[in-house]
């Protein structure tokens, strides 16, 4: 008897960014509207496997999940000499861009979770125009600090225990034993001081108060979604950015924490699909517009 | 406070537990903020609970929550913000104190530890 096999396809893209050539990981599947996944800090693709899997969205959206360099199967790139891995807002903006970009992807959607939450604000400060609609999960212009991130990367600590048991905490407590371990795993693979690394941008580079503001909706949609579960970006950080915005749309997630897509896809599920349906509907009413 | 006296015992019958404490010997105040107790860990059991104060007990971290966030940690399903030890100290229901290398190289081992009261509560009739 044969295995299921799934139907995400897996391949390597060559990127320059910044002028520096990478070879970025991706999975995708689907046609349709192209929707780029941006994983959270000191994780990978992974965490995007079920939407990836979607079968009724995929019949929709090219749905596609890539690993940021140092992440997942993204090495670090050649010119990498060992230096501490840091992550800042415009590295994270070119690297998405130009991945873009790479696969001549027109328009798409981007949606992202935590600091791709907080880099999708930055897309639609700085480029919404080139995006057809922006999703941020787990996303605010800014959110208090409650760790030293010096503990994620020390010889004396082991970096895969401390970033899993740290982020365990932001899991609610109804998602099924299975994701949660599965969430935590790849926080226990992540290379040392990725996640550390990927914070700079979080808790140092970029910060967006004061930005978000000036966001133009009509140019892009913008959809903010949190778990009720996030003590990191609470609902009430993302309440607070939605309020600045004009004409951003605004959900709080019941019983999901920071990883809504990994930690409970089901419970994600129900929340995602109707904002996917929407941004098709105007899609096909933008098209209908266009032909009168 | 019952609840936490009984968590050695608790531990004891949790060998998964345990071993990922085999590593662990360390001397700590965990518990209410005002009635605190000092653990003696070894090889991951707390082999000692007693009430603080003890004249001149040496530790190098201190866990302590108020009351009132024990009773929500523990809940058999914890409300949004009183769901993990450091969620409790982010909303200031909880401090940590001192040498903080044992309980960070073992932060799973000491939230699940002190969770350990939330699956063994009596169900309470509502």
């Amino acid at each position: 008897m044969t295995g299921m096999i799934e139907p995400m396809i897996g391949r390597y893209v060559h990127v320059e960014i910044d002028g520096d050539p990478h070879r970025i990981y991706f999975e995708e599947n689907g046609a349709g509207v192209p929707l780029v996944c941006l994983h959270t800090a000191g994780s990978d693709g992974r965490q995007w496997r079920h939407l990836l899997a979607d079968e009724a969205l995929a019949k929709k959206f090219r749905i596609i999940a890539f690993d940021m360099p140092w992440h997942g199967k993204s090495n670090p790139p050649a010119s990498w000499t060992g230096e501490e891995y840091c992550l800042t807002t415009a590295r994270y903006t070119q690297t998405i861009r130009a991945f873009c970009q790479a696969l001549a992807l027109e328009k798409p959607v981007v949606m992202g979770c935590s600091i791709g939450g907080r880099i999708v604000l930055n897309l639609a400060i700085e480029h919404a125009r080139e995006f057809h609609a922006l999703i941020g999960l787990e996303a605010a212009d800014f959110q208090a600090p409650w760790y030293d991130t010096s503990w994620l990367h020390r010889p004396d600590v082991h970096g895969g225990e401390v970033c899993a048991a740290l982020v365990s905490g932001l899991i609610a407590p109804q998602s099924p034993d299975a994701s949660r371990r599965e969430t935590l795993w790849c926080y226990m693979q992540s290379g040392p001081g990725v996640f550390k690394g990927d914070l700079y941008f979080y808790r140092v580079d970029g910060d967006l108060r004061g930005r978000v503001e000036g966001i133009d909706t009509g140019a892009c949609p913008l959809y903010l979604l949190t778990g009720e579960y996030d003590f990191s970006c609470t609902p009430d950080d993302t309440r607070r950015t939605a309020a600045a915005i004009k004409g951003a749309s605004l959900t709080i997630m019941e019983q999901l924490g920071h990883f809504p897509m990994s930690e409970n896809p089901e419970q994600f599920r129900r929340y995602i699909a109707p904002v996917l349906n929407q941004i098709l509907e105007q899609s096909i009413s933008d098209k209908q517009g266009e032909h009168l | 406070m019952g609840a936490f006296a009984g968590i050695p015992a608790l531990l004891d019958q949790a060998p998964a537990l345990i071993l990922r404490g085999r590593t662990l010997d360390c001397e700590c105040l965990l518990g209410p903020i005002d009635h605190p107790f000092h653990a003696s860990i070894r090889g991951g059991r707390i082999i000692d609970l007693t009430p603080a104060p003890v004249l001149m007990r040496y530790w190098r971290f201190s866990y302590r929550a108020s009351a009132v966030a024990w009773a929500e940690y523990w809940k058999p399903v914890p409300r949004p913000g009183w769901h993990d030890l450091l969620a409790l100290t982010k909303r200031e229901e909880a401090v940590l104190e001192g040498d903080l290398h044992p309980f960070m190289a073992h932060l799973q081992y000491f939230k699940d530890v002190l969770a350990l009261p939330r699956s063994h509560r009596p169900t309470v009739p509502s």
